[in-house]
């Protein structure tokens, strides 16, 4: 239960400082998006993220944040096992799922729906 | 006279006024769709440590669950009211990456399904993941380089 409240709040602060960024700066969701993903890129390599999930489990690896951090911890990791080939296989490596994920059901979704008449 | 500068004043009053209150009811609404959002995340890796799941594989399955869950509530036009709720509460989670893969799909399916479906999938994903992988691998070649020079 800690666990779960605990999500809610740093996933809730991770949303409120994009929403603060959205209402400030007029920019963008889908810049908003990129932002956070090279945010948590940022982070992960300096492992300076992996303290949120440690505290805020999903509340940390949820957000867009800490598909950014999976990036980054995938390349190191793929760079101590194979060296300098690993920079570019690490990240989607890492990445793979959530990728993999969004596309296969993305797609499916999309062929099955229809749009909501706009009124 | 006197009633046209009230007016004035009062409009000026207003427009001061209203930021503020408008930013932070927005706040508050992104802060509980993402939390409420993270909160199912967390409900969904609890599940996946029952089985026995290892952290990895917990936080890779709970994406996946996350990312259908998105998909299919873009599908079904739930996702879009929530986003029109939470704004960036709705969009920085997994889940609307995921709407922002199923949506634009959706919408640009009357242009068939390469260059409707297929192409506009990536309208807002694309960009995601251009940025995200070529992060990574400069946040790569920093640490291979790190770890050479030290």
């Amino acid at each position: 239960m800690v666990s779960i409240l605990k999500a809610f709040l740093l996933g809730g602060c991770i949303c409120v400082i994009g929403q603060l960024l959205v209402d400030l700066t007029k920019i963008t969701p889908a810049r908003i998006m990129v932002i956070f993903v090279v945010t948590g890129v940022v982070l992960g390599l300096f492992n300076l993220y992996q303290p949120l999930i440690d505290w805020g489990g999903a509340g940390a690896t949820v957000p867009l944040t800490g598909f950014g951090n999976t990036l980054a911890k995938g390349v190191i990791k793929e760079v101590d096992e194979s060296g300098l080939l690993g920079v570019f296989i690490g990240g989607v490596k890492a990445g793979a799922a959530g990728i993999t994920a969004a596309i296969t059901f993305g797609y499916i979704m999309a062929i099955i729906s229809k749009p909501k008449i706009k009124s | 006279m006197k009633k046209k500068i009230t007016k004035h004043e009062y409009q000026a009053m207003v427009e001061e006024k209203a930021p503020g209150s408008h930013i932070l009811k927005d706040l508050l609404f992104a802060f509980i769709t993402g939390g409420v959002i993270c909160s199912v995340g967390q409900i969904v890796m609890l599940i996946f440590e029952g089985f026995g799941a290892d952290m990895q594989t917990r936080a890779s399955a709970t994406s996946i669950v996350m990312i259908f869950l998105g998909a299919f509530l873009t599908g079904i036009n739930v996702y879009d009211d929530i986003a029109k709720f939470g704004g960036a509460g709705a969009s920085i989670p997994i889940t609307g990456f995921s709407n922002s893969i199923v949506s634009p799909a959706m919408e640009y399916k009357k242009e068939g399904y390469v260059m409707g479906v297929g192409a506009k999938m990536f309208l807002i994903a694309g960009p995601v993941l251009v940025y995200g992988i070529f992060s990574s691998v400069v946040a790569g070649l920093v640490y291979f380089i790190w770890k050479q020079v030290m």
